[in-house]
Order: C-alpha cells, then structure tokens, then sequence
C-alpha cells in the first residue's frame, strides 16, 4: 500500500482507490479494535433476550404460516400463511442463521445457539457454509481470485474477472441464482467451478461433501415438498405452491441483500500480492473498502439480518449483529477522519447499481483490459 | 415409532423440543430442565431453591450431586449441586446454595433466584451415596455447606423408616449460620434412633461439642464410630481430619470433598495441555493452543487463525485461558475458546 493520502484529505474519498500511510492504517486498527472491546465487555443479557426473542418470533411464524397453510385452498389462509413462512425463513436465514453460525452468538454457552451446533432451515449443510462464509469469504473478502463470493463461480462481478463469451449469459445466470439462492449457497462449497476451470480436485474428493449435501437437500425437500403438502390431504397442491413461493422470497430477498453488500459502485476489489501478510489496520481496511451498507428503518434491518449493516458486519463479524446499528455512527465518523469512503445508500438505488454491474460486466471491458484473472484460481 | 420419525421430519433442521420449549421450557423430550418453584433463606448468606424436574428428571440415590446450568446476564454456567431432599421418587428437589465471596453463580442464586425460574439438570452423578443395603449403625460428618449430600441421606432414612442407630455430626460457625438447623432439630425430635451433634467453632458452649474435629471428641459423640459406615463431607481441612482418624479403618469412611472455587493466579508458561479425546499431554509453552496442538502432532481443524472464522472453535472441558487478542483471561469453566487466538494460563484439558 503506498504513501499518498493525508488524513484531513477529504478527496480520497472520490478518487479511484484509496490508500493510507503506515500508520494510519495501525491507529485505524487501533481504533477499530477499540470499539470492538467496548462492545465485547457489554455483551450480556439484553442481547441473550434479543436473539432469544428473534427466535421465538421466527418459531411462532414458521408454526403458523405452515397451520395456515393447510387450510391453503382459501385465498386469505394460502396468502397470510405464505406470507408468515416466508418471514419465518427470512428470519431463521439472516438475523439467526447467518448471525448464529458466525459465532456472534457462542459467549452465551447455549448449545442451541453455538456456531458449531446450528442448522438453518435451507437446503445448505451449516458445516459447509461455516466454511465457505467464515473462514473463506471473511478471510479473503473481495480479493480477486481468492473470495468465491465474487460471482460464486458462475457470474462476472469484477472487471479482473477475466471476460470470456461466457459471461454474455451474466444476467440471465444471475436471475436463476437469485431464484434457486439457497441451491446456489449449498454446492458453494464444492467449488465446482475450480473443477471445472483447473481440473484441480475430483468428484470423489468431494464425496464427502456430496453426501453433506444430498443429505440436507432431500431433509429440506422432503418436509417441504411432500410432507407437508401430504398433511393438508386434498389441498395438497396449495400447501406446495405456498412452500415454494416462501422458498422463492426467501432466496430472492437473500440474494438482494447480500449482492448489496459488496457490489455497488464504489467498493473496491483487491489483488492477492496487495494483501499478501495484511496487518490488522490493513486487514480492517480492506474489509470496508470492500462492503457496502443499505440505509432503513428497524424493520428494514431485522429482515436484513442486520447485512444492511454490511460495512460493520466485515469490520466485526463475531459482534452480535444487533449492536452494528450503534456502532455505525462512530464508524462513519472514523471513516470521514481518515477520509475513507463510508458506502451507503437506499436499496432501490444500491441494488440499482449491482444490475447495472452485471448487465456491464456481460460485455468486455470497456478500455480493453482483459481482466488479470480468472474467475477460478 | 413412525409417528416420532415423521414429526421430526416436519420439524427440522430445529427439532420438536425448539417449538415446544418456546411454550413451556420444561416441555422438552431430550433435555431435563427443571423450575424453580420456591425459594427460602435459612441463613443470611444461603438460599434453599424447590427445583420441579421435568419427565426426563431419573431420580437420584442420597449424596449424589447433580450438574446445574443456570443462566447469569446471558452466559450459560454450570455448577456442581448436592440435593438435600430425600432420595425418594422422581418429585421435587431441594437445593442449598451458600455464596462464595467472588462466587459468581452461587451470589446470583443466593440474590437473584426467584420462582419461575429455569435451569437445566444433568443426571445425577457422583460415588458418594448411601449403598442400597442399608448399613445398620450409620455416621454422617460434614462442615458448613458440606452438610446437603448427608442431609439428603439422613431424610432419606427417616423417611424409610430406618431403625439403627444414625449420629449426624456437623460443624458450623455459629447457629445462626447453620445451614437446616431447624430442620435437623425437628427429625432428631421426631426420630428418637437419631442424634444430633452440632459444633460450633466460633461459639463454644453453644452445641453439643466444642472446636474442631479431632478423634478425642469425635468419640465423646459417637463411641462407636469404628463400627458405623460413615459418611464425610465438608471443607478439606475437615476431610483431612477425618481421613487421619479413620487410619486403619478406611473401608468404612466415604468421602466427598467440596472445595470453594479458588482465584489463585497460574503463570502463562506453566502446566500442561491435554488433549483429552487423543490422548496426549505436552508441556505448556505459551504458544496458541493451535500451535501447541500441531506441534503435539495433531491436526485440529483451523481456517483463518486469526480469530474471526471460528473454524478452530474446541471445547476447553478445564483450565484457564488467556486470550491473546484482547488480554481477557477466562474463568476454568467449560467453554467453547477459539484456538488459534488463546493460550493457557496454567493446566488446561482440551476436548481434541
């Protein structure tokens, strides 16, 4: 990283990439580390008795949703009922699963609420996810060639994603990876893509992983294609209709938020030689270079699990997700100190722009950059 | 059968006990949790809990202890606990926590518990209990909070109707801060084959012995103690009394040691790791457990080491650990640590 910003400089900000000296990346993580202590030491009953609440909501939903949706063949029972499971697995998704299993949660001691022990309701094994989302996207977070996430092996996010004919599919890839999310999510740990690009690996290696899958996939099919819809006798086909349409929502809706996260314009993508032995400053640089946040109201942010928040979640992803909301003043306020850029927008117009990325990046560059990297290393 | 297969199957990935509890957290099939149903204070600075034990609650036999987790300002911790009440039945079981100065469950059951309460139960564990065939002339000794296990076996045989002779022999600091005083008072009245022995270390005069314990005075209240199977528990210092009494005789001496948590500081380049489920100790050398571990030749499962990922979470079964990015030391408690960021302060035993 070199030396060119000054920490009064507010230009940074709009330039193309941003950097710091030395040591302001070191107070930076001083900082940072700081406000994470102080959160830390405060964690105690408030938040056992919000997640606790949370799932005490998302159970009563998905009971409800799931008994209304038995009686399905009325038009009001189908819509509430469809509706309630839907927010039940939007819940049970972002602001319990994804916050659970990254160990947000594990101070409390609660065996039903360890990062080792949870299962979401998704066709994704949790131990592959912990895996693919903790330790490889968290760790490699927007360096290219490294963070899977990126495209997740089928789509072009990046202009160092190499371009190939292929991606002239960029937006119809993206539609069916919106629609069948939560199939997307749990092969991603296969990285099929590496296969299929290196011819590194090969299916019996992955066996394991495999069987993880086929085993959770046919749980989560069961119950919701046929077990359920056998329950409501002859209004069987209401109750399918009304667990697919929850699916759907809940894949749609995931998949919104979480490309918000890191592809607006405006986030910034790095290369393995930069990050190559990162300091905590560094490590926490790039992180928020890399995330992009999404403004609303309380509700807006439990149905986001929290991900609105998306710049705190990278810079803190052990903190529970409820306490990002207090903290991002103070963070925005460190941003504008060292002239950093602090992304954030409303959906419509983050989400605008993360379309407009991929209808873009169908095409080849523009300045007729090949890219410098494949999508699959 | 299938019934039981098909509502898991509708219940996943959550299973039927993640609704249920929502209702009711005793409504539970594969966890025994129990409500606390009443509270009383015997003493300034002891509290007698009524737990209700859910189906899944077996019984215990008299002396044994159970393990109780109980949630304080939202950590889930785990103690040790005697019943007091007879060993009769699946029904209610009493409690009595003394607090411990520093002691952080025994000050919050001892200020805060309060009806309506939950705490979770483990089956009841332990050697120290009365064997099934009734030995005829039976001693219990026990010092301060000591006194539930033998309280436990003393109610039991009242409640059996025991005949033989039964001496209950107990050290306190004074009567005011005798633990079940009154209630020990009422079954000696109640029983003539029982009889009571109290010492009072800081009131002479004040029970039927005076001081400590030691061999002269303990057959001034039982003769026969060469005779009875005897039952000791209390603070070491008593223990080991008792111990060097029963020189000779130990096969009729039981003994249950309740030590008070200890505070004592261990250096970070002393004690040894064990790596319980592999089998191997190695010489503590301040490193990350990680790399101690890998260096013992184990290949434990680890992902960013640096903190954030949790792939290298393992459970610490003892000991305490420093974590390295913070400075924080952790209590010897059970616990979930990561290993790539945690070193040990003294012994440590690692489920690894």
């Amino acid at each position: 990283m070199t030396a060119t910003a000054m920490p009064d400089a507010p230009a940074a900000a709009d330039a193309g990439e941003v950097t710091l000296l030395p040591e302001q990346l070191d107070s930076l993580g001083e900082e940072f580390d700081a406000i994470r202590q102080r959160v830390l030491d405060d964690l105690g009953e408030r938040d056992a008795r919000y997640i606790r609440s949370v799932v005490r909501t998302q159970r009563g939903l998905e009971v409800t949703g799931r008994a209304l949706l038995l009686a399905g063949f009325l038009p009001p029972a189908w819509l509430l009922g469809t509706g309630a499971l839907s927010v039940s697995k939007i819940l049970d998704n972002m602001e319990i699963g994804h916050n659970v299993m990254h160990g947000q949660y594990d101070w409390m001691n609660d065996p039903k609420l360890s990062s080792k022990a949870f299962e979401w309701d998704n066709a994704c094994p949790s131990d592959q996810w912990r895996h693919s989302h903790n330790y490889m996207h968290h760790t490699h977070t927007n360096i290219v060639g490294k963070d899977r996430d990126i495209g997740y092996g089928v789509l072009r996010m990046s202009e160092d994603q190499r371009w190939t004919p292929y991606y002239l599919g960029n937006p119809v890839y993206a539609a069916l990876l919106a629609t069948f999310f939560q199939y997307g999510v749990a092969v991603h740990d296969l990285e099929v893509d590496r296969l299929a690009a290196t011819g590194r690996g090969s299916l019996s290696e992955k066996r394991e992983l495999l069987q993880g899958i086929w085993r959770k996939v046919r749980r989560q099919t069961l119950k919701d294609y046929a077990l359920f819809p056998a329950l409501a006798g002859p209004g069987f086909a209401f109750t399918f209709a009304g667990n697919a349409t929850a699916n759907l929502a809940r894949n749609l809706w995931s998949f919104t938020i979480i490309f918000c996260g890191h592809f607006p314009d405006g986030t910034q993508e790095f290369s393995e030689e930069e990050t190559a032995e990162e300091s905590r400053g560094q490590w926490y640089f790039r992180q928020l270079l890399g995330s992009a946040n999404l403004t609303g109201g309380r509700l807006f942010h439990l149905m986001a699990g929290n991900l609105s928040f998306q710049i705190e979640h990278h810079l803190f992803p052990d903190l529970p997700a409820s306490r990002y909301q207090e903290i991002s003043g103070e963070v925005r306020e460190i941003c504008e100190r060292y002239g950093l850029p602090y992304n954030t927008g409303p959906l419509h117009r983050q989400f605008g722009s993360v379309v407009k990325k991929i209808f873009r990046l169908a095409l080849p560059n523009r300045d007729g950059d090949a890219g410098t990297q494949s999508a699959a290393t | 059968m299938l019934g039981t297969r098909l509502l898991d199957a509708l219940a996943g990935p959550h299973g039927v006990d993640g609704y249920l509890e929502q209702i009711r957290p005793t409504w539970v099939r594969r966890e025994c949790r129990a409500r606390i149903v009443a509270v009383e204070y015997g003493t300034p600075d002891s509290a007698t809990l009524t737990l209700r034990p859910n189906g899944s609650w077996q019984g215990f036999r008299a002396g044994q202890f159970v393990r109780v987790d109980v949630e304080v300002d939202g950590v889930r911790r785990s103690r040790c606990y005697s019943p007091a009440s007879a060993a009769v039945g699946h029904g209610d079981l009493e409690l009595t926590v003394k607090s411990h100065p520093g002691g952080l469950v025994s000050n919050f059951l001892v200020e805060r518990a309060c009806p309506g309460m939950f705490v979770e139960l483990s089956e009841a564990d332990g050697d120290f209990y009365l064997p099934d065939e009734r030995p005829g002339r039976i001693l219990l000794i026990s010092g301060g909070s000591g006194i539930t296990p033998v309280m436990s076996m003393l109610r039991t045989l009242c409640a059996e109707g025991h005949a033989g002779p039964v001496t209950f022999l107990h050290y306190a600091p004074d009567p005011g801060r005798a633990i079940y005083r009154e209630a020990l008072e009422r079954l000696a009245a109640d029983h003539p084959n029982v009889r009571l022995v109290r010492s009072y270390t800081r009131e002479p005069g004040a029970g039927e012995l005076d001081g400590h314990f030691d061999r002269d005075r303990l057959a001034a209240a039982e003769p026969r103690f060469a005779d009875a199977e005897t039952f000791a528990c209390g603070p070491p210092k008593l223990l080991d009394a008792v111990r060097a009494a029963w020189e000779g005789m130990e096969k009729r001496l039981h003994v249950e040691s309740f030590v008070p948590p200890s505070f004592a500081p261990a250096s970070e380049s002393e004690g040894t790791v064990h790596f319980a489920a592999s089998g191997i100790q190695a010489q503590n050398d301040g490193a990350p457990l990680l790399e101690q571990a890998e260096s013992a030749g184990l290949e434990p499962e680890h992902g960013c080491r640096m903190g954030i990922c949790r792939s290298c979470s393992c459970r610490k079964r003892e000991g305490r650990v420093k974590n390295l990015q913070s400075g924080e030391v952790s209590s010897g408690e059970e616990e979930d640590i990561q290993l790539c960021i945690s070193a040990p302060v003294g012994d440590v035993v690692l489920e690894l």
